[in-house]
């Protein structure tokens, strides 16, 4: 009887494993089969063959990187759009969390709500779409130009958009643009989790309010801050593409090449499939140790990781 | 008493002229950050509603002039952009049902524990969150299984969101176990638990995945780009791309539409390559601005709870 038992047991379990098994194939197919692309990377792939006609060439595409002065000072190049952008997003990290320290201190609520909102709505747009605003209103025709001009400020519009100047700024500001008052709402929903006690003793004790920010709130929060950090440190390397695609042109293009966006610039012109292949390999990597070294960093502080 | 009253309301009410220097400052820079966030929205709309041979020149900067709507009956009559409408539409209606109802079924299936290699399999949709293979191993992939120029290509790839199945099994397991218990007892199989009893439990869950899956759907851009070279399966969000970054194409259209138009149309009724950027820019950004209120609803919710494991 408790053999019987067992095996219905055991054929319950087979059979909703069954019952998932069409999404696990899903997921094998569209996460785990792609990483045997890998291999692109040690052979001297050209597209329309297929790869069993292609000679295996090694470690080939990794020293073609190094290879000549060229290469070396492009590589360096898009290493330093790729830390500079991610510097400066690390920098500035601490700005949702001020932004969201001070709009709690706001008493009038439908102010603090609408705020809220409007901030917070520029992150569900694409980045096409802030892109399609950024020329709108950056146009020569666009408003930041009118308004310069009818000031008396400048006397022709300026070309914001097809230069390189202070464009890791720029890019910054957008980046900001679009996710500072999302960011924030998670500081916001830790502030509310402070207890209400704690700040009337203070008050009661004297504490003015930017005391009570300091020494109250500030400390709370900070769990979440750091452990916002570790992720961006882990994600040092990873900007995505999509921002510095849609803001690429001639113009800025030397300097708004981050590492993801040269992997598909590569991929697309000159570099062909295994060099974009190699560099996306060796991004991987080093993101993994990343990852592993921030997750214990965060053990060795805080007692637990964030994976 | 009375006395003891007022001494605490004197101690709460306490502001120094710093604090109210600083209450000023706070007020005003909030304005100043609401307003860059919300001008931009308006002033497109605006624009797009307004005489065009002045929106051309930039003249429209606070207040709509001229107001017509000539230019949304216009735009939807450009074909390649209606197509790309119902591309953007379908994409988005059958992908959002996809990623829900796998997450909330893969969320449930997980916290069976009668289920082979249960935490095996967790784990393996798990990690996906934090490695991929890199564009051109996926766009290999992507090519040999025909999912080039296949409006699939939208879906599947993006149907299991490890996320958000993360957020569905937390939520099922804040379930009362004697729920599923009892209707096991009952005779209910493992399907019928799920249907029955889960789902009508998990269902602010399954919202807020529903409108966070949905939105990532409409904005997706990265997919069409690389995969698809079919006007006929181009999304909004493409196309609007393609409309501000070559020049030559919204030339070619403002050209084809205003032949169209006989000479007596005034000038601020004919197409303009503003007017039309203008105008595709608030039709891709309403669907977004008009969902966001119930939306915000959902925020905290699903931040609060990712945050628990996330």
């Amino acid at each position: 009887m408790k053999k019987f038992l067992s095996n219905k047991r055991k054929m319950r379990g087979y059979r909703e494993f069954l019952y998932i098994l069409p999404i696990l194939v899903l997921v094998l197919i569209f996460s785990y089969y792609p990483l045997y692309g890998w291999i692109y990377a040690f052979f001297d792939y050209k597209p329309p063959a297929p790869l069993s006609e292609a000679p295996f060439v090694g470690l080939k595409w990794f020293k073609n990187m190094v290879s000549t002065d060229v290469k070396i000072r492009e590589v360096l190049r898009v290493l330093r759009n790729t830390f500079a952008m991610s510097g400066l997003s690390l920098l500035f990290s601490w700005f949702p969390m001020i932004f969201a320290v001070f709009l709690n201190e706001i008493k009038c609520t439908p102010f603090k709500k609408i705020v809220q909102t409007v901030t917070t709505l520029p992150n569900f747009i694409s980045w096409v779409l802030v892109y399609s605003i950024a020329y709108n209103v950056l146009n020569s025709t666009g408003v930041i130009n009118q308004v310069l001009m009818n000031l008396g400020i400048v006397d022709s519009p300026q070309l914001f958009l097809q230069s390189s100047e202070h464009i890791w700024f720029k890019m910054w500001l957008w980046l900001t643009w679009k996710n500072a008052g999302w960011s924030a709402i998670m500081y916001i929903a830790a502030i509310t989790g402070i207890d209400e006690e704690l700040k009337e003793a203070a008050r009661v004790d004297g504490a003015s309010r930017m005391q009570i920010i300091r020494y109250i709130i500030i400390p709370s929060i900070m769990p979440t801050y750091f452990v916002l950090v570790m992720l961006s440190l882990a994600n040092f390397l990873s900007n995505g593409m999509e921002q510095y695609f849609v803001f690429q042109n001639a113009f800025n293009k030397d300097s708004i090449e981050v590492l993801d966006l040269y992997v598909y610039n590569l991929a697309m012109g000159s570099g062909g499939y295994p060099l974009s292949t190699a560099v996306s390999i060796l991004k991987s990597v080093v993101s993994l140790i990343l990852l592993c070294l921030s997750n214990k960093f965060s053990k060795l502080v805080r007692g637990e990781g964030f994976i | 008493m009375a006395k003891g009253m007022k001494t605490t309301k004197r101690v709460k009410y306490k502001t120094s002229f710093l604090d109210r220097l600083i209450s000023v400052i706070t007020y005003v820079v909030y304005a100043f950050f609401a307003f860059v966030c919300a001008y931009p929205f308006y002033y497109i709309f605006i624009n797009s509603i307004s005489a065009n041979n002045l929106s051309e020149r930039g003249k429209i900067l606070f207040l709509p002039k001229e107001v017509h709507l000539n230019n949304y009956a216009q735009v939807l009559k450009i074909p390649d952009l209606f197509r790309a409408l119902e591309v953007s539409v379908a994409r988005t209606v059958i992908g959002t049902i996809f990623t829900v109802v796998i997450a909330a079924f893969l969320g449930y299936m997980f916290t069976r524990e009668t289920m082979w290699k249960r935490k095996f399999w967790y784990r393996m949709v798990a990690a996906t969150m934090y490695f991929n293979a890199g564009i051109i191993p996926w766009f290999i992939t992507m090519n040999n299984l025909g999912l080039r120029n296949n409006f699939w290509a939208y879906i599947f790839p993006v149907a299991v969101q490890p996320f958000y199945v993360i957020l569905c099994k937390t939520f099922v397991e804040s379930v009362p176990k004697e729920l599923q218990d009892a209707a096991e007892i009952d005779g209910a199989g493992t399907l019928r638990v799920f249907f029955s009893i889960i789902v009508p439990v998990i269902k602010p869950i399954l919202a807020t995945v529903a409108i966070f899956a949905a939105v990532a759907q409409w904005n997706s851009f990265q997919d069409t780009l690389l995969l698809v070279t079919d006007n006929k399966l181009y999304t909004l969000q493409y196309t609007l791309y393609q409309y501000l970054n070559q020049a030559s194409s919204l030339k070619a259209l403002v050209n084809s539409s205003s032949s169209g138009v006989n000479l007596a149309a005034s000038l601020a009724h004919a197409q303009t390559a503003t007017s039309i950027r203008m105008t595709v820019t608030v039709v891709v950004v309403l669907p977004i601005v008009l969902i966001y209120p119930i939306f915000q609803r959902f925020f905290t919710k699903g931040i609060m709870i990712g945050a628990v494991k996330g």
